[in-house]
């Protein structure tokens, strides 16, 4: 599945997007990212807070608890401040 | 009353300026239904001459639907003639345009709301991102998302159960 990341996540993870193989223990969104925080350092700081970040899945805004397939397109964002 | 059918709406995603008065006047011109036109611009500010640029980044494709998505909301709301959205992405420096709303309609109440509406919307919901950099510091900070705002956004959702 292709992981997107934007602003600081971007920053702190050095990566705007890469393909992964979801493990077979992660079921949700959230649960991936408690494994991408497990990756290094630069993963742990991004995903150090992750009540603070959004979740998108198919360029659709979803909650944590949204059930991944393994085939979507999920982005990671801060807060959006647009306009 | 008829409305059979919905008003169709532009949405632009950009790096581009805008120009306010010919994208005013292809929602005006020929018409005569047209009875009101409200225009939002949003404008760098320079925060007291201390801002060098805004950076926006975007989520492409994403900007696009989802500006597109309460773009069709606020057409299915309010009686608009008209809508044009245009966003733009990319360095903006203090003066230049970021964000043009334009709605138009029989009467002015359709005109306001909508734009208030898309704009607090565009705020709390499209996936942009606002990097400042100021003219005395070397690296960039990121803006953070403000309380009011989803304050701002959630008041539509109060009206619409009312």
């Amino acid at each position: 599945m292709k992981i997107r990341y934007f602003a600081w996540l971007r920053e702190r993870t050095g990566t705007s997007e890469e393909t992964i193989e979801l493990p077979e223990t992660v079921k949700t969104a959230g649960e991936l990212m408690i494994w991408l925080a497990a990756r290094d350092e630069g993963y742990a700081f991004a995903f150090e807070q992750p009540e603070t970040i959004r979740i998108a899945v198919n360029q659709e805004h979803v909650e944590e608890d949204h059930v991944l397939s393994g085939t979507e397109e999920v982005a990671f964002f801060p807060p959006m401040t647009g306009g | 009353m008829s409305n059979s059918t919905t008003t169709e709406f532009t949405v632009r995603v950009q790096a581009e300026d805008f120009d306010v008065l010919a994208e005013t006047e292809i929602l005006a011109k020929g018409r005569k239904d047209v009875g009101a036109i409200v225009t939002f611009t949003g404008l760098c500010r320079d925060e007291g001459g201390t801002l060098e640029a805004l950076e926006l980044e975007h989520y492409p494709g994403m900007a696009e639907a989802q500006i597109s998505k309460f773009a069709q909301q606020a057409v299915e709301r309010w009686p608009l003639t008209g809508l044009t959205i245009i966003h733009r992405f990319g360095k903006i420096p203090p003066g230049d345009n970021i964000v043009l709303v334009i709605a138009t309609s029989s009467h002015r109440r359709a005109a306001f709301e909508a734009s208030d509406f898309l704009m607090d919307f565009l705020k709390t919901q499209a996936p942009f991102w606002k990097k400042e950099h100021l003219k005395e510091a070397s690296e960039g900070t990121w803006v953070e998302a403000k309380a009011v705002d989803d304050a701002d956004a959630a008041r539509w959702d109060e009206q619409k159960t009312k």
